[in-house]
């Protein structure tokens, strides 16, 4: 297996893995949101592509994306804003099968890979395309030198979590809990176990759904965790400022603190002379 | 391809292209589950789950349903109309033919929480009614828009102890409520089973849950023989996910597979047309730049794309984003269809035509003046595609619901319109 960018974003001491979904509510303010998440010390940014009808979303996540396809967001769009961006970490596209799949002249994935990999795309989390059916999306990232990232859900059978890791490249993104997105006051106690699991795996772990703080995440990281994923807590931020009319400076401001304390948070997990 | 191939190809249940298991990862171990569930039991009878089914369809759902001559459309149209009535399965609909066998199903793998989506809320209403007689807790989530036009639907579930959720999201009809319902499974999904409502959806609900509406065509075939003498010429039934559409023509498509079916019930008769007869709305054209489509009209019109865990025919965006469905029929309103129906559709063995709003209405008033049978207007549209069969029949409709809940919405339509053979409810305004 090729070293990838995403991989590498691993290998300093833990991640912080931020998500926001892109054109949310505007594209100018999603670009200034991403470069305030970097800024605040998040090694990957996993920038939401926004489809209709997003089933793996919680009520925040799902609103963001109802915002940013209200303000004009599209898959053309969103490689613009991806070849924008001003920031030196790897960029995970994280969207549904159907933008992916009707990209392009012919209906199939090689269109949406080839133009992500041009505009600057990482890899991608796709959670409602099952490892069963990645055969082409995985064929055409490799094709291209993208990572597909596949989520490990509590509820996933052994056999299938074999399946799974043959599968997934850059990271294995741990879901915490069993549902969908959103933020949540406590670390799920499925997520020691979710880890356990996945103990010889030879990949990076980055848990994810319902993280929210700076002691969650050292929780998290404390338990074994290679990374953390974060969204909604981000996106409750940008939803809140669309509320009270607040500049996109302020919004970013605030994104920006939160990333720092996530990442602070995950960084306190690790005693200072093993951090890297 | 250039490299190695990948070690697998692909989720089951596929029809030609359609179908496959498009889910999360979360659920896609209940969805295999499922899948071994509904082999064992529905497809090799195991415990005996067909035979309870059946026996209880008959004595809690009031089976078989009547095939019904319907001598003044006879008449009008100078070729026998016969109608199989569904409209006289407890509940109303066909939907519990479903509704019952899934709950069932989820009894006998010991789950122990039912949920629901609902559109025109008599999917939602036939699982409250199994989950009651089954004694399971059931929850219910459905569109907000529904939720207004469907009132007596809402109150029967509540009456029958189950929870409705109106979801508020979008333009609150079907496809929200389905997005709403597999939240909900997802974080449940360790003790909940989804009932799914019609042909939609991962492998193995569009196959399940046409094996479970497949009594609806092994009936109709079986009383066509004794009543006509022959098959029909044509089957004519509602498309909205497909349901009964798939149950009224499995047994003429030889892919039923419900066990215990009498001889005979399954084999292909390539001679009877099949005829789905899908919501043309207001107009046909899709307006996909304000991400709408006045119609639910997704065979006629619909593209190939992934949606609620299925590849199928969807109103869509060149884009891919799914765009708003428009029907007069809350059931019909739904920017997919089942994956079967699609495939056949595609291989030539169905014909999708579809009426509008107005010929909906028009048939609703029709069948009930003429032949003393309100229908629902989902399956008005069925009823109104007559008015341009062109053919010598026998033909039999599928008259998949009656339409006492749609009485509101009938007469304000019918009103707005003006239509001259709606009766004038003047009198007993206040
Ligand atoms: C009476 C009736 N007919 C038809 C339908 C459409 O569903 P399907 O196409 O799955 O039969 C519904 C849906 O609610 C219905 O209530």
């Amino acid at each position: 297996m090729t070293r990838s960018d995403l991989r590498a974003a691993f290998e300093d001491g833990p991640a912080l893995v931020s998500y926001v979904a892109a054109g949310d509510p505007s594209a100018a303010a999603s670009k200034a949101y991403v470069e305030a998440l970097v800024e605040g010390g998040s090694d990957v940014i996993e920038l939401g592509l926004p489809f209709s009808e997003p089933v793996a979303e919680g009520r925040t996540i799902q609103q963001a994306i109802k915002r940013a396809l209200d303000a004009g967001m599209t898959p053309e769009a969103y490689l613009d804003l991806v070849r924008d961006l001003d920031i030196d970490v790897p960029v995970v596209c994280m969207t549904y099968y159907n933008l992916i799949y009707q990209f392009g002249p012919e209906p199939g994935p090689e269109a949406f890979v080839e133009a992500a990999a041009e505009a600057g795309i990482s890899g991608f989390v796709v959670p409602d395309l099952p490892v069963d059916e990645s055969g082409p999306l995985y064929e055409a990232c490799r094709e291209h030198g993208l990572d597909l990232v596949f989520i490990v859900a509590p509820t996933t059978t052994p056999e299938r979590l074999e399946r799974l890791l043959d599968r997934t490249t850059g990271f294995v993104y741990v879901q915490g809990r069993l549902g969908t997105t959103g933020a949540r006051d406590e670390v799920s106690d499925d997520t020691p176990a979710s880890l356990e699991r996945l103990r010889d795996a030879d990949l990076p772990k980055a848990v994810g759904f319902g993280i929210s703080s700076g002691e969650q995440a050292r929780e998290i990281v404390a338990s074994g965790a290679d990374g953390v994923v974060v969204g909604s807590a981000y996106v409750d931020i940008v939803a809140e400022g669309v509320a009270d009319d607040r500049p996109t400076a302020e919004v970013a401001d605030r994104i920006e603190a939160l990333a720092r304390e996530l990442k602070q948070g995950a960084l306190d997990a690790v005693p200072e002379p093993e951090r890297k | 391809m250039s490299r190695e191939q990948p070690a697998d190809d692909g989720t089951e249940g596929k029809f030609g292209d359609y179908g496959g298991q498009y889910v999360p990862e979360v659920l896609m171990p209940a969805v295999e589950e499922l899948t071994d569930a509904y082999e064992r039991y529905v497809l090799d009878n195991e415990d005996g789950f067909v035979d309870d089914l059946r026996s209880r369809l008959r004595e809690f759902g009031g089976r078989p349903t009547p095939l019904s001559y319907a001598a003044n459309l006879s008449e009008r149209y100078g070729f026998d109309v016969y109608l199989k009535r569904e409209d006289l399965l407890h509940g109303g609909a066909h939907k519990l033919n479903n509704a019952l066998g899934q709950v069932l199903l989820a009894k006998y793998m010991g789950k122990e929480r039912i949920v629901a989506e609902t559109g025109a809320g008599q999917h939602g209403t036939a699982t409250a009614m199994a989950c009651a007689y089954l004694d399971v807790p059931c929850e219910i989530y459905m569109g907000r828009t529904d939720v207004n036009r469907q009132r007596p639907n809402v109150f029967r579930m509540r009456i029958h102890d189950a929870e409705v959720n109106p979801v508020d999201v979008g333009s609150g009809t079907l496809k929200e409520a389905i997005n709403e319902t597999m939240r909900d499974w997802a974080t449940n999904v360790e003790d909940t089973h989804y009932v799914i409502g019609s042909v939609v959806g991962p492998h193995p609900f569009p196959a399940m849950v046409r094996d479970f509406q497949s009594v609806v065509g092994e009936e109709l075939r079986a009383q066509s023989r004794d009543q006509l003498g022959e098959l029909p010429e044509a089957v004519i039934a509602c498309a909205g996910g497909g349901s009964n559409t798939m149950g009224a023509f499995a047994s003429f498509v030889g892919s039923a597979e419900l066990a215990g079916a009498p001889e005979g019930a399954q084999e292909p008769a390539p001679d009877v047309d099949l005829l789905a007869v899908e919501a043309g709305g207001s107009s046909l054209d899709v307006d996909a730049d304000a991400g709408y489509a006045p119609n639910s009209a997704s065979l006629s019109t619909g593209t190939e794309g992934v949606l609620h865990g299925a590849r199928t025919k969807l109103l869509q965006t060149g884009e891919g984003q799914i765009v708003e469905s428009h029907s007069i029929s809350a059931g019909l309103d739904y920017a997919g269809v089942g994956p079967e129906l699609a495939h056949l559709v595609d291989t030539g063995r169905v014909t999708p035509v579809n009426v509008d709003d107005d010929a909906a209405l028009e048939a609703f008033h029709r069948l009930s003046r003429e032949e003393g049978i309100i229908p629902a207007l989902e399956s008005s549209h069925a009823v109104a595609y007559l008015e341009a069969y062109e053919g010598d029949g026998p033909v039999v409709v599928n008259v998949s619901g009656r339409g006492d809940k749609d009485l509101d919405t009938v007469i304000e339509e019918s009103t707005a319109r003006d239509l001259d053979t709606a009766p004038t409810m003047e009198v007993f305004e206040e």
